[in-house]
């Protein structure tokens, strides 16, 4: 696509970012003192419906859903955000599966403005007409459709699924411009790393990490097995070595503070976005901001509500991209 | 009608045509930039409209050079000049910096006020620093303006 085509998105979404949370707005909400002060003072700056009556879990799903009405508008075709979108779509189609062989039906449990939409998943897996569905679906949604109903280990069912979303992340990447395939390896070692300690605490077998694992370069998954089956030292020496220094010391300090920096590593990779002005960067780079804000608004939410110190909160707090 | 007329009509042809072409592909640029703003936050649309004008000029300065052209060949007045095919060639040659310059620079000043509107929608207040960027491309289109009118009004018919 040539670089015009962007400029309206780019210029728009520069508009956008004025009203983008930065660190001293975060400042600002973290001073409120109760849970409701939050709320008041969120919906002072125009999150929510304005009818002053939600509670924090619907207005940050209705921002959630404003960001995605958002790039509508741009007039982007909605396959330049695959990277970004697919995790929600493999996340509705584990539901729909699930859903399925256990008839509980909880339509919130499912992500909005996802192709295939709710509704049709619900659809092709009640039917198994698995051919439906895109063909990077198509394959791990049988597979894992079938180790449900035969071992009913909800487990396998979600490392199948994920496994199948972080390929198609992959592929998606293969033709994306520069930045998307940057995020989009960083998002697949991310989660590499993620599978690693999780897997390194559980006391996984190499066989079940491997087949968790997703190749990328940069990250050898055989070698990252190993290190992990040889425990924690070991994994964040591995991780030191191959570039991931900063991710193993933030796993020494504790998990929270590794899916802080997780998070913070991705607005960091986003931050010269701010100088493009033709390419999809920014856009990208905005929709990562706005789940990176809601979701620390989500956290300091939480923290309120429940009565947490301060200390406790603040240390969880992302980086903001503006 | 001579050769040299013909030549010299080219010429101004190529001053309109290609500064014509650098203003709108230029003004078109900064245009998707103004809207996307503008669809965002309507009360910036004076100081986006100013930008979207920079790229503007080359078209302008193309459109007098032309203008320049016609009257010295005669063709304006009614009286059309006997032009060698020397002076015709010299008027074309006179007319291709603007035509040229105008072309190139109209594309890039659309991009540089596209860039500086995306300042406008963050720092509005920084308006006067944002339109100097797309104004230092000016020069360029402004030199060859004036190398096109001096050499035209130089050649003898």
């Amino acid at each position: 696509m040539s670089n015009t085509n962007y400029t309206f998105a780019v210029a728009r979404i520069r508009a956008l970012e004025v009203s983008l949370f930065s660190k001293s707005v975060i400042d600002q909400l973290m001073a409120c003192k109760t849970y409701e002060e939050c709320m008041r003072f969120l919906e002072d700056k125009g999150w929510g419906d304005g009818s002053g009556k939600q509670d924090g879990d619907t207005m940050l799903s209705e921002e959630r859903k404003k960001i995605w009405e958002t790039v509508e508008e741009l007039g982007i075709s909605m396959d330049a955000f695959g990277v970004i979108s697919y995790p929600n779509a493999f996340h509705n189609l584990k539901t729909a599966i699930k859903e399925t062989l256990t008839d509980k039906h909880r339509d919130d449990f499912f992500y909005e403005n996802t192709v295939p939409s709710r509704e049709e998943l619900r659809e092709i897996i009640k039917s198994k007409d698995f051919g439906r569905l895109p063909k990077n679906m198509e394959e791990a949604a049988k597979d894992a459709y079938e180790t449900l109903m035969h071992t009913n280990d909800g487990q396998l069912c979600d490392v199948i699924i994920d496994k199948a979303c972080l390929e198609a992340i992959l592929e998606a990447a293969e033709s994306a411009d520069d930045v998307i395939a940057a995020y989009a390896r960083t998002v697949v070692a991310v989660a590499n790393i993620k599978i690693a300690v999780r897997c390194q605490k559980t006391k996984k077998s190499y066989d079940f990490m491997m087949r968790a694992l997703t190749n990328c370069s940069g990250m050898q998954t055989d070698a990252l097995a190993k290190a992990a089956l040889g425990g924690f030292d070991t994994l964040c020496a591995y991780l030191e070595s191959s570039g991931y220094g900063a991710a193993s010391e933030a796993l020494k300090i504790s998990p929270s503070a590794f899916e802080r920096w997780c998070d913070n590593h991705l607005i960091e990779m986003f931050q010269p976005q701010k100088f493009e002005s033709f390419t999809i960067g920014p856009v990208m780079a905005y929709i990562i901001a706005r789940e990176n804000e809601i979701k620390t608004v989500g956290i300091i939410l939480s923290g309120k509500r429940n009565g947490l110190p301060d200390s406790f909160i603040t240390e969880r707090i992302r980086e903001m991209y503006v | 009608m001579s050769m040299g007329m013909v030549y010299a009509l080219v010429g101004a042809a190529v001053a309109v045509l290609f500064a014509g072409m650098g203003s709108s592909i230029g003004v078109g640029t900064a245009g998707q930039a103004a809207s996307g703003v503008v669809s965002q936050d309507p009360g910036k649309f004076g100081k986006v409209l100013i930008m979207q004008l920079l790229p503007g000029t080359q078209g302008i300065y193309g459109l007098l050079v032309g203008f320049i052209t016609l009257s010295k060949i005669g063709l304006l007045g009614g009286g059309a000049a006997d032009l060698s095919p020397e002076t015709g060639l010299m008027i074309l040659a006179a007319c291709l910096p603007v035509g040229l310059v105008g072309l190139v620079s109209g594309i890039h000043q659309g991009k540089t006020s596209a860039a500086a509107i995306g300042i406008i929608a963050k720092k509005p207040e920084q308006f006067g620093k944002a339109m100097l960027f797309p104004a230092m491309v000016e020069t360029y289109a402004i030199l060859s303006l004036l190398i096109s009118i001096l050499a035209v009004s130089a050649i003898q018919v």
